[in-house]
């Protein structure tokens, strides 16, 4: 299969690739996929007191194009509010990295961790949690 | 120099030995004669040159140079050794034995003869590959008319224990057809103490040219036939209608005598290489050998690499040209069927790859995959969340998943 230039450079060079404090507060985690299906993504969020994502860093198993999607989302997370986050939609992640119709699960499940990432945010700050997730099992 | 990418696949394809190429160029133009026309010189060459390529197999594998049926291939041999059992021997009976972890050439013919009304057991193998040989002999009815067993697998290289099988064949009256693809020109193959009655293999797999390959059929002891499965001219004893491919039988031949006299010195190069590059690989943590390690090709080795995904794996290593365990087709990932056979869990069978060695590999072509496999591998399970999780001590079983 043929990826992108974009897919290829955010798996040659992934950014913002670790692991923040998941005890803190103001962390939140989402942990989506499965190793049976060949994807795991685990995305985390650090919010400030204004409702800023300051810090966004990933770890991902899975194919360039999963890696590719949560690498791109942790770059647009940054800076971004809580609620700007949630807007974010799989297809813009699919037009920006040019992925191919079978490659679209892995921008679903990058749109998943984000909002997985955030419910556990805002569970953990006694809020309840907003969204449903995008993919059916 | 190192020309990249460096092709480790040679259990798909292997390159043409040039030594073959140049003894093929004639019988494209100059030879170009029907072996079927008898009544001019034409005709004669190109009998004649079939006739040297028969004896060249022959020696290789130990038979009468008149057993030797040419095809298109292995495939196509593995078909009419099965179809053309099961139509020749139908009053006898109508049960056929094989394997799971056999070539799909062998398992979707067997899934046909099923439909045919043909009555198939798939042996399971154990976690090794291997099959067991009490079940082999267990399974065995009156109606029973074919064993159908490869010699060596082509995914994890693992050697059945063929002479076994084929004692086992014998004492009950029953025939044995191996898919020897992978085997032979590789290890010494020989129908006579090996007990085969019919085997398959294929001019690509030995350095020789594609689109042509053999059937071998015995004719002593017992004497058997398969049914053709092509109308026509009658060619080859009446078992495989079509003109002779000329220049890719000569190849074919020539390849064959090349196996035979530099098997010795070709496998001892190999397995060094072989055994080097397993070594440095499997001192990475978390990473498995597949199949078993004393009953094996020389020239393959099917390693798994835990915690890493296999089609990033194979992004990852763009410089070698290896197989994966995984076929991704689509969204979904399929894995191996065969390392499934072999009980492995779906995630393992992802992260594996496959290096087939070949007389052209070079030490430098397999000092450049060692560095170049550990590099993605720790690139990717720095990447990883289960590597994490892993070495946090996590049970990965523990995990509830959230699948999708």
């Amino acid at each position: 299969m043929a990826y992108s230039d974009k897919v290829i450079d955010h798996y040659s060079n992934p950014r913002n690739v670790g692991t923040l404090d998941k005890s803190k507060s103001n962390v939140g985690t989402g942990l989506v996929g499965a190793p049976e299906c060949g994807d795991v993504m685990r995305l985390q969020i650090e919010v400030d007191e204004n409702q800023v994502i300051t810090d966004a860093k990933f770890k991902t198993f899975g194919c360039g194009s999963a890696i590719a999607s949560s690498s791109l989302a942790t770059e647009w997370l940054k800076g971004k509010t809580v609620d700007e986050a949630l807007a974010i939609d799989n297809m813009e992640i699919v037009e920006e990295l040019a992925l191919p119709p079978v490659k679209i699960h892995c921008s679903v499940l990058a749109e998943d961790a984000i909002k997985s990432a955030i419910n556990d945010y805002r569970v953990k700050n006694g809020l309840e949690p907003l969204v449903e997730a995008k993919s059916h099992h | 120099m190192l020309k990249f990418p460096i092709y480790l696949d040679n259990n798909a394809t292997t390159p043409m030995d040039p030594r073959v190429l140049e003894a093929m160029l004639p019988y494209f133009t100059n030879h170009f004669g029907n072996a079927a026309s008898r009544n001019h010189p034409f005709g004669w060459a190109a009998e004649e040159a079939v006739d040297y390529a028969r004896e060249q197999i022959a020696a290789l594998i130990n038979c009468n140079p008149k057993e030797l049926i040419f095809t298109s291939g292995a495939t196509e041999s593995d078909n009419l050794a099965i179809k053309g059992v099961f139509e020749m021997y139908a009053s006898k009976g109508n049960h056929i034995i094989t394997a799971t972890t056999e070539h799909k050439a062998v398992l979707d013919t067997c899934k046909h003869i099923e439909k045919l009304g043909g009555q198939v057991t798939y042996l399971q193998v154990n976690s090794e590959g291997l099959i067991n040989l009490e079940e082999l002999e267990a399974a065995i009815t009156d109606k029973t008319i074919l064993i159908s067993i490869m010699f060596g697998n082509n995914e994890v290289g693992v050697v059945q224990p063929i002479r076994e099988i084929g004692r086992i064949a014998k004492k009950h009256g029953v025939l044995f057809f191996s898919d020897a693809t992978q085997a032979v020109g590789k290890i010494p193959v020989d129908v006579e103490a090996d007990g085969i009655d019919l085997m398959a293999f294929s001019g690509h797999k030995m350095y020789g040219p594609k689109g042509v390959g053999a059937l071998y059929v015995r004719r002593k002891n017992p004497r058997v036939k398969v049914t053709a499965q092509m109308d026509g001219g009658g060619h080859e004893r009446g078992m495989r209608s079509g003109t002779l491919n000329v220049p890719g039988i000569v190849g074919l031949g020539k390849a064959a005598e090349i196996c035979r006299t530099d098997m010795a010195s070709d496998t001892a190069r190999i397995v060094a290489m072989r055994d080097r590059l397993e070594r440095e690989l499997l001192q990475m943590e978390e990473s498995y050998l597949n199949g078993n390690k004393e009953s094996r090709l020389p020239h393959v080795s099917n390693i798994s690499f835990k915690y890493v995904e296999g089609e990033g794996l194979m992004m990852g290593v763009k410089d070698i040209a290896v197989s994966s365990g995984s076929a991704c087709t689509s969204a979904s990932l399929e894995p191996s069927y065969v390392l499934k056979a072999m009980g492995m869990s779906d995630d393992l069978a992802h992260s594996s790859l496959r290096f087939g060695l070949s007389r052209f590999t070079t030490d430098e072509e397999v000092d450049f995959a060692i560095s170049h496999v550990k590099e993605a591998v720790t690139k990717l399970r720095e990447l990883s969340p289960l590597w994490e999780m892993f070495k946090e001590g996590i049970d990965l079983d523990s995990v509830e998943w959230a699948e999708h």
